[in-house]
């Protein structure tokens, strides 16, 4: 039998599409890829941002709900305190580490929600990812594209030990400036002055104080 | 205009004495201040002396530069700063793109070249980023950043009288990054100074926002300064994928 261009085309096609059938819900039960991720955690967080008026006013509240809801579950949050605290993390009782987290993390929903009140007609652009199939960690580089420059995000992940756990992010940088980084001198001043609990205090005052500002 | 008249050595000279005047009365001042520090950094060994100066500076925007740039922003309809932006980054990405070629990046440079085309002409002068429109992506690059990528070394952190956060290699870079500016060369002073001026405020009132979210994510807002600060320098001489630092758990 001789076969045409087209008709090989087609079944091509047919097979492929077959497969597609198939496989996918056997893709779909594995490990979602970290860059696909950071990609469909992107595009749901900036479509419901678009979609939201009361967050693009600058509603707190709205803010800390689309925060705990979307994207905290990918996040490893302890890990992201425990490494901006430092050794000090390691002296901490299982109460002081939980009131750094709590704490912390009011201070950086409250400097992000600024930034998420601005999004208009942004998009996401993704870089290739370099790493190895088996690695446990993972830079995702994006671009944040919009009016003016291009904004450079990247985000560290770790995988979750365990089968369908998934990738979460436990750092974040923006414009080549990592987060818990910048935090890292800052807390340690804190903690060799005053203590554990002198870090939480200052955070609690300082988140007041934001709270106030409104 | 002679060659001579362009480097305009006259009044560079003047501008130096009294800087170097303003640093020294400066350094006595802050020196005179000078603590022992908490938590030393290795990348900031004059840390006590970079506090005086940020809080000097801190002082002098919370009454000069801030209430300038807010009364500027208050004032002017936002197409019309936008146009003020766009046409001090067309004057910028001249030199830009010079360094660009000097950091032998050709796609950058070409870019460079065609803003500095398209907007100076179509643009009218680099008031519409024309060139952003049509998709060609803006590669700011100083002498300081050639120097990064060549190899060269930050060195010390240092905080600047009025201009803020450096390192000692920018601190070298600095006359070059002045004689390439195309508004030092500027031949009426007034007109110079003008410009200087405005460039200054504006630039500061298009980043009053990140002030304020400074102000509310910093517990110090020095350490905060200095670690962004720091930590971006070395993503750009890195070409924004720097290797792991030393000592530091990723």
């Amino acid at each position: 039998m001789i076969l045409n261009k087209r008709q090989v085309v087609t079944a091509l096609a047919a097979v492929v599409t077959l497969s597609a059938m198939v496989f996918a819900p056997a893709v779909r039960a594995e490990d979602e890829a970290p860059d696909a991720l950071i990609k469909r955690l992107s595009v749901d967080v900036l479509d419901s941002i678009k979609a939201d008026k009361a967050i693009r006013a600058g509603d707190m509240a709205r803010v800390v709900a689309l925060v705990d809801s979307r994207i905290m579950p990918n996040v490893n949050f302890q890990r992201m305190t425990a490494s901006a605290v430092g050794p000090g993390w390691r002296q901490a009782t299982p109460e002081q580490q939980k009131r750094l987290q709590d704490e912390f993390k009011i201070l950086l929903v409250r400097t992000y929600a600024g930034a998420l009140a601005q999004v208009s007609d942004q998009t996401i652009a993704m870089k290739p990812l370099r790493a190895a199939p088996e690695d446990k960690e993972v830079v995702v580089r994006t671009e944040v594209k919009g009016r003016g420059d291009a904004i450079q995000l990247d985000y560290r992940l770790e995988k979750t030990p365990g089968v369908g756990a998934g990738w979460k992010i436990y750092n974040l940088n923006v414009l080549g400036v990592w987060l818990v980084e910048t935090y890292r001198s800052q807390f340690a001043q804190q903690i060799n002055a005053k203590g554990i609990d002198g870090l939480i205090d200052t955070l609690t005052e300082q988140n007041k104080a934001n709270a106030k500002k409104g | 205009m002679s060659r001579f008249d362009m480097f305009n050595l006259e009044p560079t000279h003047r501008l130096m004495r009294g800087a170097a005047g303003l640093l020294l009365g400066l350094t006595l001042l802050v020196l005179q201040g000078c603590a022992t520090v908490a938590s030393p950094d290795p990348r900031d060994p004059l840390e006590s002396f970079n506090r005086g100066m940020f809080s000097f500076n801190d002082g002098l925007d919370r009454v000069v530069l801030k209430p300038t740039a807010r009364a500027y922003q208050a004032t002017l309809p936002s197409w019309a700063r936008k146009g003020v932006g766009n046409f001090f980054n067309n004057l910028e990405d001249v030199w830009s793109a010079l360094n660009n070629g000097l950091q032998l990046r050709g796609q950058e440079m070409g870019d460079s070249i065609g803003r500095v085309m398209v907007n100076s002409t179509i643009g009218l002068g680099g008031v519409f980023d024309v060139a952003s429109d049509l998709g060609i992506d803006r590669h700011p690059a100083n002498f300081g950043l050639t120097l990064g990528r060549w190899g060269i070394r930050p060195g010390p952190y240092l905080v600047l009288p009025l201009l803020g956060p450096a390192t000692l290699r920018e601190v070298a870079a600095l006359p070059v990054d002045q004689q390439g500016s195309l508004l030092t060369h500027m031949p009426d002073e007034a007109t110079r100074t003008g410009l200087t001026v405005l460039n200054v405020v504006d630039t500061r009132a298009t980043y009053l926002r990140a002030g304020d979210v400074v102000d509310g994510a910093a517990l110090d807002r020095y350490s905060f300064t200095r670690d962004a600060y720091l930590q971006r320098q070395r993503n750009d001489d890195y070409d924004g994928d720097p290797p792991p630092e030393e000592g530091t758990e990723p």
